[in-house]
């Protein structure tokens, strides 16, 4: 029997030595390369570790992201750090544990497998006879490669994981300094970035000797369409940073005429393929039924704008960063400047929540850049401005799907049409150099071709693929690859227009036949879990088959798998549609395999939902001519305090299935419900996101 | 050009040297050390950098320093980790990045001083300056409505 491949991040860091440390103070350190991004994936992997070696959660602690340290795991990302990094910790973990098992045996000439563990140390019931990791540590060699030998514990002796482990990260949050934004260098100084005023601006003239002269400015640097300024003092910086804004100026080309999302994609020239086909497509059937939705291009919108901190220290360049990819970036990093990538480090530190590729790594290659140019540690961070208008947006999208349904009611026939741009632009995947600062500099670096991710995972075509059993299917995929706005991954990519407009096509259908919407999903799914998840959140939101809709108030059901390999999420909107669509409550129910965290995952489910409900009401990025037009929270509102319903999570335990991503599968689901909630209380579709009071009075008409 | 300013923060007299338009965000920060208060957009939008000014929540971001002496300043730190609130914020584990979180627990400890009991509603409204990216809002009205009960015993 051949074992069962590693996981990839075992794969790529095979030594055991690369993952775990026995300190001398008695405790461990577990390196990972999985970084904390808000999620709470250090408590979910410390969970993890300690479980498997039998430690108490005190006795571990994460290093998690830094070049210098932990290994390679890519990027954080794709609600992947579970499925792939919680799994390689577990298998090191548990292999490290029978090592030190064997050696504390042989030692004590004791059977290995009567001896016990607790807190670290192994020892025989009955008996004064113990060793403890720290014990054996000098003796027991972890410069040897994993084989995934050693069987994980079963989920019916799991102590640690399965519970709501509270967050390791939050007190010190709460406390004060926590984040990246907060480190302090000696002698660092405080720099911005005075960035073009659109896309592709060259730098026409800059009178260098008046922002030398603003006060408490220090130092000047500009190379090619790149100009930052630094300033002893952080108010000076940003004063400064204003005020030299006037003693520029730049040729800008203009950006294309703005228009709708459905209507400029369509206008873009597209690379059409079919990516996915099952059966006969275009066998048809007895009714058919077309649309075409559409979501606009996104903002990551963090709260805190993008920083970092660089300093040249020792011959190398060190560079502390809330980036997803703290290797990638450091490859990135010293191409761009021409460095031998081990004169880079990258250091991994919280930030605000990025959701996907925002402005993050670009501030890094910034301050990498001035601080590499004046031979001093610099912190950077991006205005407001910067974060919203000039990191990359999650890709406009329209998908038309036309269907049609047999005489029994059941869909026959399933055509899904995407026009998107790449969803994966992120610095070190695919050729070339994706870093804002790097495309600004002299030599500039070509922005890299736009390049989607293939499915199964898929980038615009994530979760285009149907799960339902419709006989006949296809998905073909119009990519866009001119970028006239910066794209890049937005949590889910592709996944929440596509799920959206499936799952609006399904209602519209159902409606259309007097089916109700659950009971019509469920009849044309196969798949026991995905049943069980709609039957989940249908019975805790008392959903009343075929109940009426009208007069306002409506409730609406959508599905997705997510990936259609990782979670399985359902979602119940309940809406109240008046001058404004009020979102009353929501319910969702989740099946993710082995949960490590259960309140950790309801807290993801909570904000998946918050954040696409944002999406679907509210968000849209606007330009004119003259370049981006939401710069700032007044242009680009988000959901408030105000706006949030109530939400209710069902989890569905399955502790004995291997455990599923789960940070990402509520949002298409939600946007699908919403749509269909707001359908169920006015009679009336819109395809169209966001779904703001202006576009349902539009859809009325 | 930088002036002396005598500041009451968290009960504390401190002196600091720097221009009357400063931001006192950043003198909080960048002058006294106390990095609990964040920088979020520097126009007043999205409350990350919310303190207590005489118990009013203020965005600091949009406050110059000159403004400040002779008022009572309170900022996270000031608050403590035994308050009510950050006990609250732990006990729902009511945070995902946490980057607003500080400015919310602010603008809620506000709130709690002159409404011991406010409802969901009451809160929202409390919370109309404060911007959270993650979501979770269902979770910070929970913790701030648990603070509440706690304060009341």
């Amino acid at each position: 029997m051949s074992a069962p491949a590693l996981p990839l991040s075992l794969r790529q860091n095979p030594l055991l030595e690369q993952w775990l440390r026995f300190n001398a103070d008695r405790t461990v350190t577990a390196f990972s390369g999985k970084v904390e991004l808000g999620q709470g994936i250090v408590t979910a992997i410390a969970q993890i570790a300690a479980e498997e070696l039998g430690l108490e959660p005190a006795q571990l602690s994460i290093v998690a992201g830094d070049t210098r340290l932990a290994p390679d795991e890519w990027y954080t990302a794709g609600s992947q750090s579970i499925e792939v990094g919680g799994a390689a910790m577990r298998l090191v973990c548990a292999e490290v544990r029978e090592l030190f098992r064997a050696a504390a045996a042989r030692e004590l000439e004791v059977d290995a497998a009567e001896l016990r563990l607790g807190s670290g140390v192994f020892d025989l019931p009955g008996t004064d006879l113990r060793r403890s990791y720290w014990e054996l540590a000098p003796r027991v060699s972890l410069a040897r490669e994993a084989s995934g030998s050693a069987a994980p514990l079963p989920a019916s002796e799991h102590v640690l994981v399965g519970t709501s482990a509270p967050r390791r990260d939050i007190p010190a949050k709460l406390a004060g300094a926590a984040f990246v934004h907060d480190l302090e260098l000696p002698g660092m100084l405080h720099a911005r970035v005075l960035r073009p005023p659109a896309y592709g601006a060259r730098l026409a003239s800059l009178d260098e000797a008046a922002v030398r002269a603003l006060p408490g400015v220090a130092a000047l640097v500009v190379s090619g369409d790149f100009v930052a300024l630094a300033a002893e003092r952080e108010e000076q910086a940003v004063a400064a940073l204003e005020r030299a804004r006037r003693a520029a100026t730049w040729d800008a080309p203009p950006m294309p005429e703005p228009a709708e999302a459905a209507e400029f994609l369509a206008a873009l020239p597209a690379q059409t393929s079919s990516v996915h086909a099952q059966g006969a497509p275009g066998a048809g059937g007895a009714r058919r039924f077309e649309a075409l939705y559409s979501r606009p291009y996104l903002a990551h919108a963090s709260i805190g704008p993008s920083c970092a901190l660089a300093a040249p220290e020792g011959g190398k360049l060190r560079i502390w960063s809330h980036t997803q990819g703290p290797h990638l970036l450091r490859g990135q990093i010293a191409r761009a400047l021409g460095l031998a990538e081990d004169a880079v480090e990258v250091i991994h530190r919280d930030g605000a929540g990025c959701y996907g590729h925002n402005g993050a790594d670009d501030a890094a290659f910034d301050a990498a850049l001035v601080a590499h140019r004046l031979g001093r540690p610099v912190r950077l961070q991006w205005t407001r401005e910067d974060e919203l208008a000039w990191s990359p947006f999650g890709s406009a999208m329209a998908v038309k799907i036309a269907a049609a349904v047999g005489a029994d009611g059941a869909v026959s026939d399933w055509r899904h049409e995407i026009w998107s741009h790449s969803h994966v632009q992120r610095p070190g995947r695919g050729e070339g150099i994706n870093l804002l600062g790097a495309w600004h500099m002299d030599p500039p670096q070509p922005v890299p071709p736009g390049v989607d991710m293939p499915l199964p995972a898929g980038g615009g075509d994530r979760n285009a693929v149907p799960l339902y059993a419709f006989p006949n299917q296809e998905v073909v995929y119009h990519f866009l690859p001119q970028m006239p706005l910066r794209v890049s991954a937005l949590r889910t990519l592709g996944a929440f227009a596509n799920v959206f407009a499936i799952e609006s096509m399904l209602d519209e259908i159902a409606a259309a036949l007097g089916a109700d919407p659950l009971e019509y999903r469920l009849r044309q799914l196969a798949d026991e879990r995905a049943r069980a998840v709609l039957r989940a959140a249908a019975d805790a939101a008392g959903w009343a088959p075929g109940a009426a809709g009208g007069g306002g108030s409506g409730r609406g059901i959508a599905f997705a798998r997510y990936k259609n390999f990782s979670a399985y999420c359902s979602v119940v909107a309940e809406v109240e549609a008046g001058q404004t669509l009020r979102l009353k409550r929501v319910v969702a129910a989740v099946d993710a395999g082995q949960v490590v965290n259960p309140d950790g995952l309801k807290n993801q489910i909570e904000g998946g939902i918050v954040q696409a409900a944002s999406w679907t009401l509210k968000e849209q990025v606007r330009w004119t001519r003259e370049g981006i037009a939401t710069r700032s929270w007044e242009d680009y509102p988000i959901l408030g305090f105000g706006e949030v319903p109530e939400i209710e999570v069902v989890l569905l335990e399955r502790p004995d299935l291997p455990s599923l991503g789960v940070g990402e599968c509520a949002a298409g689901p939600t946007a699908g419900a919403i749509a269909n909630a707001l359908a169920h209380a006015l009679g009336v579709r819109a395809r169209h996101l966001p779904l703001t009071p202006e576009r349902i009075a539009a859809a009325m008409e | 050009m930088p002036e002396a300013f005598t500041l009451k923060v968290n009960g504390a007299t401190r002196e600091v040297r720097a221009g009357g338009d400063t931001p006192l965000l950043y003198v909080l920060r960048n002058d006294l050390g106390l990095k609990g208060t964040r920088f979020g957009c520097g126009t007043g939008h999205c409350g990350a950098c919310t303190v207590l000014i005489d118990g009013r929540a203020v965005q600091s971001c949009d406050t110059p320093l000159w403004s400040a002496p002779g008022h009572e300043i309170t900022t996270i730190e000031g608050l403590g980790p035994d308050h009510p609130l950050p006990r609250a914020i732990v006990a729902e584990q009511a945070m995902q990045c946490g980057y607003c979180v500080n400015g919310i627990v602010m603008s809620a400890a506000a709130l709690l001083a002159r409404n011991p009991d406010p409802s969901r509603e009451e809160i929202a409204a409390a919370l109309e300056r404060n911007l959270c990216r993650c979501g979770t809002h269902v979770r910070v009205l929970r913790a701030i409505r648990r603070a509440a009960k706690d304060s009341g015993r």
